[in-house]
């Protein structure tokens, strides 16, 4: 099987309320990866569209973004798996490029959560659990993930100060990334004030601080096969490893709340198909939806072992000087989550990492990135390993 | 009298806001009524389930038999919730937990009534039948 890159990366710039529709947004992210590759929309064979369903009047957007797009009569169709369905969108692409079938496959993502209220979104989001035997009780994501930030605490003695410090991480870096929704620093005091916005409680133990907002956005990753990739691209950055797996949908049937199984699962088919394992990893992109969620992703990507996040954290290691830098764009928790956008968002990220074109994100010289991708809570993961 | 068969939509009755009204699981609600919480056993291969199910993965056998979540649970984890989704909002504020039978696990609410200092993973509880004020129906767990 041949050799399968990324060749074309983009992404609108991430808001809370987008004054467009979602073909208009979706094609700025688009754009933006056709100018990055240098591309027409004659050169691209097929496209996959990526998004979570709910939030939009329009049924069936794949056919509506792909004629916007300039992509008709190509063929295109939707993928969904939640919060990764961007990476869901790459998983498919790099098997509609390997199996010869296309030469090149656009993927998008986008979402505009705007189109519905927050107490609607949390209801939407709520309901990618288990709506027969859970949403009845009155649950949302940000009270799944504390379950887990809980269950954390208790088995390692995890603080909710260390929590705070992956948010004061995210704002570092937030404030350099003129495509975030969230340009301010976070410092420690912010969750220790009475009264200050950013220590209101969530769902125990989670404070807004630890939760990231919702956005409006959209992504696009240009995929090809070995052939176009040297026809179009000075510095193609090939796809290594591939991971995915899903878990119970219902809290009832996981084994563990102090670690997500589809990340593991999904890590560890990634660094094998990859052939490397954590520590040949030199920057990475994970799923921090909520401050725990990129705890327990150290742990599961084995950038630290089981309960030792925290002093992953604690000693500055996941910050761009560190040892394993993590989410120097600034995260979810600081660009927003568009959900069907953030994945290819997250890969546009370590692409221009690898192409040492990050600006002031840059890490110094890696050569092999990962982007780590949840959908749901632990429903679906999606573990991608990219390098020069 | 008419022909029209009568839909069996129990489990609309199921927590502040029931999103499901057809399940073969129905017998859920009406156990539910009676003040017990049951889960399914599979006849063919004795696999159990809970939440219950109408279908074995394990053997693809349909025949399965209720039995009752009994005895205590251990609580794995919870968290108290201070913001609700759409409909949920009168309930605040609430807890989301999961408790461990050993055989099963059984996702649901703590008892309004229990302090959260009182609160601690790995306490044991049980789940029982719970009336709701709007007329629905759930459980909780209470300290042993």
């Amino acid at each position: 099987m041949g050799k399968v890159a990324i060749i074309g990366v983009g992404q609108s710039t991430f808001v809370r309320s987008y004054p467009g529709s979602i073909r208009e947004l979706a094609f700025e992210g688009f754009k933006a990866a056709l100018q990055d590759v240098k591309m027409k929309t004659a050169d691209i064979g097929a496209s996959v569209i990526c998004s979570a369903p709910e939030y939009d009047k329009q049924r069936s957007p794949a056919g509506v973004l792909a004629e916007y797009l300039g992509l008709t009569p190509q063929p295109t169709f939707y993928v969904e798996s939640l919060c990764s369905s961007s990476s869901m969108g790459l998983r498919t692409a790099y098997a509609l490029v390997a199996s010869g079938l296309h030469d090149v496959v656009a993927v998008v993502g986008f979402q505009k959560m705007s189109e519905i209220s927050s107490a609607e979104s949390q209801e939407r989001m709520g309901r990618g659990a288990d709506i027969q035997w859970e949403s009845p009780f009155g649950t949302m994501m940000p009270a799944y993930y504390a379950m887990h930030a809980q269950a954390h605490m208790a088995k390692y003695g995890t603080t909710s100060e260390d929590l705070a410090l992956i948010r004061v991480k995210s704002g570092t870096y937030g404030q350099g990334n003129e495509k975030a929704v969230y340009r301010k620093g976070v410092t420690l005091e912010m969750f220790s004030q009475p009264g200050s916005p950013m220590a209101g409680p969530v769902a125990t133990p989670l404070r807004v601080g630890d939760c990231c907002a919702n956005a409006d956005g959209s992504s696009c990753v240009i995929v090809a096969n070995e052939e176009k990739a040297r026809e179009f691209s000075q510095k193609p950055v090939w796809i290594m490893g591939l991971g995915s797996a899903t878990a119970s949908v219902n809290m009832a049937g996981r084994s563990s709340f102090s670690g997500l199984a589809v990340a593991q699962a999904s890590a560890q088919q990634a660094y094998k198909m990859a052939g490397v394992t954590a520590q040949d990893i030199d920057v990475a992109e994970v799923h921090d939806c909520f401050t725990i969620a990129e705890m327990m992703a150290y742990e599961d990507l084995g950038f630290a072992k089981p309960g030792e996040g925290k002093e992953l954290i604690r000693s500055g290691e996941t910050y761009k000087e560190g040892r394993i830098p993590v989410n120097v764009d600034g995260g979810l928790l600081s660009k927003g989550h568009p959900i069907g956008a953030t994945g290819g968002s997250q890969i546009r990220t370590i692409v221009l990492q690898l192409r040492g074109e990050a600006g002031g994100m840059q890490v110094k010289d890696p050569e092999i990135g990962l982007v780590h991708n949840i959908g749901g809570v632990g429903l679906y993961g999606n573990v991608t390993i990219l390098g020069r | 009298m008419s022909d029209k068969k009568e839909v069996d939509a129990r489990f609309k009755k199921f927590g502040t806001v029931s999103f499901t009204a057809l399940t073969k699981t129905n017998d859920f609600i009406t156990y539910l009524g009676e003040g017990k919480i049951m889960g399914t056993k599979c006849r063919e291969c004795g696999m159990v389930f809970f939440p219950p199910r109408a279908d074995c993965y394990s053997c693809l056998s349909g025949d399965m038999e209720w039995f009752p979540v009994a005895g205590t649970g251990k609580l794995l984890t919870y968290s108290k919730l201070q913001y609700a989704p759409v409909g949920f909002e009168g309930d605040l504020p609430y807890s989301i937990a999961v408790l461990d039978y050993g055989a099963y696990k059984v996702f649901g609410r703590i008892a309004g009534d229990v302090p959260e200092d009182q609160i601690k993973v790995g306490m044991e509880m049980k789940a029982e039948a719970n009336n709701l004020p709007n007329g629905q129906i759930n459980y909780v767990f209470r300290k042993i």
